[in-house]
């Protein structure tokens, strides 16, 4: 990114080793006696994410002046950020039945989204139509915004497909369980793109980028590192895209995250910011310009949306077994939808009314996926035989023809 | 004797624990074992007891657990690592394969690996993909480790132990569709080595051979026969490398007939290997073709197929029919 990116705290050149660990020695060993409400409160400013954190508007709603990024949001015209408000409320709707569907053995399992929508609306809607998102499994609302329809999403978790749905569609790939693989993938995806010669040629069209999706527990992996090695000396136009939910399952940041994310994506060369996940105005802004500067050959860059998971991990998930229930309640106050409402209502934006006809059309679009989702039919048994190979293959043949006999054996049995 | 009713995963529990309260240099390292105690609640408890130093919660990454038990073992210590799912090893599977199954040998014998890799194993759990693999013979395949699999809460109670305490690295699968399945275990004493198959019924007209999950699946399918008139043999494998061949060729010559039955698609899988050691040691006394039972050539199904996938209780007599039809 250009001239602001100079007065990040991260840019200034190392002297040289500092005179004191960069850990307090109190914090050298495993043993910690870590209280993170403690943590939390200590946090001064901005609802925890410390003063690199950019965020337009507060949890109670003020919009934060940004010179940098105001421009963005003031190009945004009111039907826009309606349309946010929209998708904000849809896809929890779309969360809340899915989880629902799950509770009544509908679906095997549920990832929800539930807290992390902006950061998955606002960086969603910041794509253009030619760029591509290579998701985790938990981006229903980057689903959402590419157009995906979400009763694509529940097969996955019904267990009739692997996912299903042609990632070319959309340009939105394949949910990937296998953390952090598919940062690998988008980095390949836009080296390709840079090798079709379609970044910076100035066509808003044809300029593409690609944004990966994954959590700080993935950033430990070694592919997502890789990634971005790859990324960094291809100068590829890819956005590294981290929601950071506070929590990989059971592990916790400070167990997980030796600094900051966001500052490491220096040492990569790339820039790194940390943007306020909770905040969709923020997360647009942020995400719009690293995409931008993507398409426009000026290479990639590291987002790192500090959010938090309301819900459990999954619905097989038990949290109570470590995490205490005050740390949710901290972050219930700093919730995306009801922020986003009180600026949207306090600036004439949006009225009652208008709310009142989102709900009706997330109950309709909730009534639809539950009944689409009870009607999704078992695959046939000898599916499983399907799209294995391109070509014909004689072992999947002679196993496809026997496990049909078997079956044949069992008609008219009873 | 003293004996105690527990399921798959308290005995797992209780063994890690005893192998932690013998030896101070056992130490476990993995994904949410510590506070949640592993997504199966295997590890429960043992951090508190233990300390966050001895019960590892480690960052997600499934290379740098494993590269690290490496160091870990070089130290002096020994690694018990949890991998979540089965499909999550692969992370992991250069260092098991290219530094833990040939350190030894690199070092001219100078250095041993005492590292345990728990996987806890196979499908019919109605889980999403990467969680119900079988993988065992891509590491059966790899000279330099042992594998071996428990299939009741006994065998978790010691094969895990046993596991700790041996000097070479071992693979240890457990099956997670039985985790939950209860049975009596003696804590007084091991009720055989590590490296040992056993009969777990006798029978005269045919031998099942199984392991894992499977195991139970083939003694149901024994009883079925049984009311039959037909007597099965049913072998616990329990270790799958190295495999315990005079105990299997034993039954086999005995009953002249025998169908291997694991969850792993059976092309490359571990069956080929036992069928093909089976037919050159007992070619004589063999009644029929040794037959083989698993899942088919396909990536692992979307769960709501994996019962068509599995070997299950008609699968297994089908191929116990076919092969006394010979
Ligand atoms: C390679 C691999 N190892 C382990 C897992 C099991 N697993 C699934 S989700 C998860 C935690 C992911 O945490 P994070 O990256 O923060 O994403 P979040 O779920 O919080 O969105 C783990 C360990 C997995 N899916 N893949
Ligand atoms: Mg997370």
């Amino acid at each position: 990114m250009t001239d602001s990116q100079t007065d990040r705290p991260g840019d200034q050149p190392d002297a040289d080793f500092p005179d004191e660990p960069a850990v307090p020695a109190s914090q050298q060993t495993s043993r910690k006696a870590a209280d993170p409400l403690a943590e939390i409160n200590a946090r001064p400013a901005q609802s925890g994410g410390g003063p690199d954190m950019i965020q337009l508007l507060t949890p109670e709603g003020q919009r934060v002046p940004n010179d940098r990024y105001d421009p963005i949001i003031e190009a945004l015209t009111d039907d826009e950020l309606r349309g946010f408000y929209r998708d904000l409320v849809l896809i929890r709707r779309v969360d809340t039945e899915a989880t629902a569907l799950q509770r009544q053995g509908e679906l095997g399992i549920w990832a929800s989204l539930l807290g992390q929508e902006a950061a998955q609306v606002g960086s969603g809607r910041a794509m253009r139509p030619q760029d591509y998102a290579f998701p985790s499994y938990r981006e229903h609302g980057v689903a959402w915004c590419r157009g995906v329809d979400p009763i694509n999403l529940l097969g996955l978790f019904r267990g009739v497909n692997h996912g299903g749905w042609d990632p070319n569609e959309k340009n939105f790939h394949l949910y990937t369980i296998v953390i952090g693989a598919q940062a690998l993938h988008a980095t390949g995806y836009a080296m390709g793109i840079q090798r079709d010669g379609d970044v910076g040629t100035g066509d808003e069209d044809r300029d593409a980028a690609v944004i990966s999706y994954f959590g700080d527990g993935a950033t430990s992996q070694g592919d997502v590192n890789e990634a971005l090695v790859f990324a960094g000396v291809n100068h590829a136009p890819t956005v590294f895209f981290c929601q950071n939910n506070q929590w990989a399952i059971s592990v916790p940041n400070d167990k997980q995250i030796p600094s900051p994310i966001y500052q490491r994506a220096r040492g990569f060369g790339l820039p790194g910011l940390r943007v306020d996940g909770n905040d969709v105005l923020a997360v647009y802004a942020v995400t719009k310009t690293a995409l931008d500067n993507a398409r426009s050959g000026q290479g990639p860059t590291f987002l790192e949306a500090f959010t938090y998971r309301m819900g459990a991990h999954t619905t097989s998930d038990d949290p109570t077994k470590y995490r205490i229930s005050a740390e949710v309640e901290v972050w219930k106050h700093r919730d995306p939808i009801a922020r986003f409402t009180t600026w949207l209502l306090r600036e004439g934006i949006m009225d009652k009314a208008f709310m009142d006809q989102i709900e009706a059309e997330g109950d309709e679009l909730a009534a639809s996926i539950r009944e689409r989702c009870l009607n999704m039919p078992d695959p046939e048994p000898l599916a499983m035989f399907d799209h294995i190979y391109v070509e014909e293959h004689p072992v999947i043949e002679t196993e496809r023809a026997e496990l049909a006999r078997y079956l044949e054996s069992f008609e008219g049995a009873h | 004797m003293s004996t105690t009713q527990m399921t798959i995963a308290r005995g797992i529990n209780s063994g890690l624990r005893a192998a932690m309260e013998k030896d101070p240099k056992v130490l476990l390292m993995g994904e949410d074992i510590g506070k949640l105690g592993g997504v199966f609640r295997v590890t429960e408890g043992l951090q508190k007891d233990f300390g966050e130093d001895r019960v590892i919660d480690t960052p997600l990454a499934e290379a740098g657990i494993v590269g690290t038990a490496i160091g870990m073992a070089l130290r002096g210590y020994r690694p018990v690592v949890e991998i979540q799912f089965d499909g999550f090893v692969y992370p992991a599977f250069d260092h098991i394969i290219s530094q833990v199954a040939k350190m030894r040998a690199r070092s001219l014998g100078a250095v041993k690996m005492p590292i345990v890799i728990r996987i806890p194993v196979g499908g019919g759990i109605g889980a999403v993909e990467h969680h119900s693999e079988s993988n065992e013979a891509y590491f059966t395949h790899t000279a330099g480790l042992k594998v071996v699999c428990c299939a009741n809460p006994a065998d978790a109670y010691w094969m895990i132990q046993q596991a700790v305490e041996t000097d070479d690295p071992v693979i240890f699968y457990e099956p997670k569709r039985r985790y939950w399945d209860k049975g009596e275990v003696d804590t007084s004493a091991a009720p055989c080595g590590l490296f040992e198959s056993r009969v777990v019924k006798e029978g005269s007209d045919l031998t099942l051979l199984a392991y894992g999950p499977m195991v139970k699946t083939c003694l149901q399918a024994a009883q079925v026969a049984e009311e039959e008139g037909k007597s099965l043999e049913v072998i616990d494998l329990r270790t799958l490398s190295p495999l315990d061949l005079p105990t299997l060729t034993a039954s086999v010559k005995k009953t002249g007939r025998v169908v291997i039955v694991h969850e792993a698609p059976t092309f490359g899988g571990l069956g080929g290997e036992i069928s093909a050691r089976l037919t050159e040691d007992c070619f004589y006394h063999l009644e029929a073709p040794v037959l083989r039972v698993g899942g088919y050539n396909v990536p692992y199904p979307p769960s709501r197929l994996e019962e068509d996938f599995l070997p299950d209780l008609d699968r297994v007599l089908d191929s116990v029919d076919r092969s006394l039809s010979y």
